[in-house]
């Protein structure tokens, strides 16, 4: 079994684009584990000569990056003008009705993570939603309470950005 | 030693003729971000199934975006030989249906069909009848949709890279540039600025280092076509900047991408990939002295990554915020480096322009916007989609007869153009021509392309503070100005939509963007009151039944509303 530091290690060392910075590198890291690990911030400041407060400041600026272990299952809803004008907010208030919460983030027991995105780029098949990073167009309340809880009752998904 | 340029057309004319016309058959399933969202994956699986089950053999790709979003996900056909045929909002049982009896029994089935493309008899009307295509002029989306997008060797047999082997062998990098610039390409990111003035800055100097870098950070809320053309061609994106690297003497070009946006991420690094393995890119070039590397960048998520000196800080690893100018990037961009910047639509340009000339580009088009528009339609329009356009069609055409007017029998509001920083206009100035000046004039922009069209059930001031809430999410921090302008802006439009808003509250508006104009270093904080000013000259009373009245006329005011709850600072 590999140490999450080795496979840090193994994210950050092997990045296939010539150019390597403090942001590829938080990036490789969020690919391989899907968060950012403490041990992390301090590889990617040795690695690319940077000090750890330096890596928090980029790490902590771009939302895509989280802090804890991913969940098993994300949902991602548009909240673009395009998907606003064709019924988000309802798509969203089903959403956060079927998780029992009331905006962004984890479901209490760590089952599901809920972002809100500013445009999953599918507008003409507004409103967009992405379940386990697959883009559903068209999305209505009901079908997106259902794929929820279709989710919440199936294990893990795989953890990957793909939208 | 790699093939000359003849030997590799011959070879990507012989794997286009062998499956085009060789033994099997070629079907083609629009697999982008529209294609994908509307199940494109499971069509792919159906049309997989169905071919095993009928014991046919046929080649299934996936291809990009062939501008028809609204029939996504869209599947064509095209027996040996024959011309294509066109089904839309194909289901997995109709593709079923399509291989049992287009491709196993050699019958195209009208009754699904939407269109056919190409010689030979199909009994099917042509695509280009369609409403959504019918005004298309292709020069940036001219594969669109045809071709795979992860084959190099499609896009070389259909006429691809003829342009930088014409540039490399019979024109000098000044001769490329002059075509660029007789063209009056004016870039297609935002600004609309002369591509060739900005090209002649870089290839002014003498720097043994200079930067070329593709801009497809593509923040902007109903746009997607960056997106869509890297994710349908990305080899007339990489041609294109290899292009402007010769042209200006430039030794390296990134192709800069949100991260997370798989498809274009990955058609892209296959791209480059492909054209360093064929000698389109690396050492000599063609055999030629010109040398020129490429990589693909990427940024977190955010939008002023998308302005070009943000855009710098993040390819340098950093947080994207805007830097101060002077130094001008073509002086001190990049790692210190002098630096072009050109949006993926401009780019994408770039190869037609070489290869057709600059005034076959400035004969399309209106007065000072030359060549075409690439529209994103969403909203409330009956066909949502990518088309391009000449640019001085009228707003009219393109939403009454392009995108098939309002569905429902509604009546339309409003158009948002420009994206978040660009601007309303109302239903009354539908006569306006697509082209750069007019509509910033009009108070709105053509910015990236993208329409959204929204019908009599909208109310402009839900729909302004939702664009508002996007420009404060999305402002990186650095000038207070913008950071504190847009929170308060978004404060005072949550308040009148709360419908507790006073008549103080429009001045309180009004001196707000001023502020944020006058003390913003980039174009988020001094272009961010846009949407609120356009929708304030064109519904003025809409505000005023909000504020005076306490009403809002069409009721939304009354939904819930949602905004992400972690900004970045
Ligand atoms: C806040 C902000 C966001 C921007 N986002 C983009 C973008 O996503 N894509 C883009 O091409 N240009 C964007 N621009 C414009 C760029 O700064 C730049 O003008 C453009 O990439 C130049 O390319 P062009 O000359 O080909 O238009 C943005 C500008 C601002 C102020
Ligand atoms: S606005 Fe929702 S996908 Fe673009």
């Amino acid at each position: 079994m590999e140490t999450l530091n080795q496979r840090i290690a193994q994210a950050i060392h092997h990045q296939p684009q010539p150019t390597v910075t403090v942001l590829s590198s938080l990036l490789a890291v969020e690919d391989a584990l899907g968060y950012i690990p403490v041990e992390a911030v301090e590889q990617v400041a040795a690695l690319t000569h940077a000090t750890v407060n330096d890596v928090w400041a980029v790490a902590s600026f771009y939302p895509n990056f989280r802090f804890q272990p991913p969940c098993p299952h994300q949902v991602e809803i548009c909240w673009g003008p395009s998907c606003h004008l064709k019924g988000a907010s309802g798509v969203i208030a089903a959403v956060l009705d079927a998780l029992g919460m009331a905006g962004e983030g984890d479901t209490p027991d760590g089952g599901l993570t809920l972002r809100y995105n500013t445009c999953l780029g599918a507008c003409a098949q507004a409103p967009v939603t992405a379940f386990d990073h697959h883009l559903a167009g068209r999305m209505t309340p009901e079908q997106a309470r259902a794929r929820v809880q279709e989710l919440l009752g199936q294990p893990g998904g795989e953890n990957r950005h793909a939208r | 030693m790699p093939a000359s340029f003849p030997e590799l057309q011959a070879e990507a004319q012989r794997r286009w003729q062998e499956l085009t016309a060789g033994s099997q058959p070629w079907i083609r399933v629009g697999a982008a971000l529209c294609g994908k969202a509307a199940g494109s994956d499971a069509v792919v699986a159906a049309l997989n199934n169905s071919l095993e089950r009928h014991g046919v053999k046929a080649t299934v790709s996936e291809v990009g975006c062939f501008g028809l979003c609204y029939a996504e996900p869209l599947v064509d056909v095209q027996l040996p030989g024959g011309p294509r045929v066109f089904y839309g909002n194909v289901t997995p049982e109709m593709a079923d249906e399509i291989v049992a009896s287009h491709v196993a029994g050699g019958q195209p089935a009208p009754a699904l069909a939407l269109g056919s493309l190409g010689d030979g008899p199909s009994g099917i009307s042509s695509i280009n009848q369609l409403p959504m295509k019918a005004k298309e002029v292709r020069i940036a989306l001219r594969n669109a949709g045809t071709i795979d997008p992860s084959d190099i060797h499609q896009y070389i047999a259909t006429g691809g890279y003829s342009a930088l082997h014409k540039g490399l062998t019979q024109m000098t990098a000044a001769d490329v540039l002059e075509q660029v610039n007789v063209s009056g390409l004016r870039g297609r990111g935002g600004a609309a600025f002369p591509t060739g003035n900005k090209w002649r800055f870089l290839a002014g100097s003498k720097a043994p280092v200079k930067y070329i870098l593709c801009n497809c950070e593509e923040g902007d809320p109903g746009a997607f076509n960056d997106k869509g053309i890297l994710e349908s061609d990305p080899f007339t994106v990489v041609e294109g900047i290899t292009l402007a690297g010769y042209a200006t003497g430039a030794s390296h070009g990134y192709i800069f991408i949100r991260h997370g946006h798989e498809g274009p991420v990955r058609r892209a690094q296959q791209a480059v990939r492909q054209a360093y393995d064929l000698g389109l890119l690396g050492k000599n070039i063609l055999g030629s002295s010109f040398s020129f590397e490429m990589e693909v960048a990427f940024t977190g998520d955010s939008y002023v990554a998308g302005e070009e000196t943000a855009l710098m800080e993040a390819i340098e690893g950093k947080r994207s915020m805007p830097r101060f100018r002077p130094p001008f990037p073509a002086q001190s961009g990049l790692f210190a480096k002098p630096t072009n910047i050109n949006n993926v639509k401009t780019m994408a340009y770039v190869p037609e322009v070489v290869a057709r000339g600059g005034q076959w580009f400035a004969g399309i088009g209106h007065d000072k916007s030359t060549g075409t528009a690439i529209l994103c339609l969403s909203g409330a329009v009956q066909y949502t989609g990518m088309v391009e356009v000449p640019l001085g069609i009228t707003l009219k055409e393109v939403i009454y007869d392009v995108a098939g007017g309002i569905p429902s029998g509604k009546k339309l509001k409003l158009l948002q153009t420009g994206g978040p920083l660009g601007g309303v206009l109302g239903a009354d100035k539908l006569d306006l021509k697509l082209d750069f000046d007019l509509l910033r004039a009009a108070g709105a922009i053509l910015g990236s392309g993208g329409i959204i069209a929204a019908d009599e059930d909208a109310c402009v001031v839900d729909l302004t503070r939702a664009i508002i809430a996007f420009c404060q999410y999305e402002s990186c921090g650095k000038c207070f100005p913008c950071r504190m302008g847009m929170s308060h802006l978004l404060e005072v439009l949550e308040r009148i939509c709360r419908l507790e808003g006073g008549p103080e509250d429009l001045a309180l508006m009004r001196n707000i963007g001023e502020n944020m104009q006058a003390g913003s270093l980039c174009g988020h904080g001094q272009l961010g009151f846009n949407p609120v000013s356009s929708a304030l000259r064109y519904f003025g009373p809409e505000f005023d039944a909000h504020i005076k009245e306490h009403r809002c006329p069409t009721g939304r005011c009354r939904e819930p509303r949602f905004s992400p709850s972690r900004s970045r600072r």
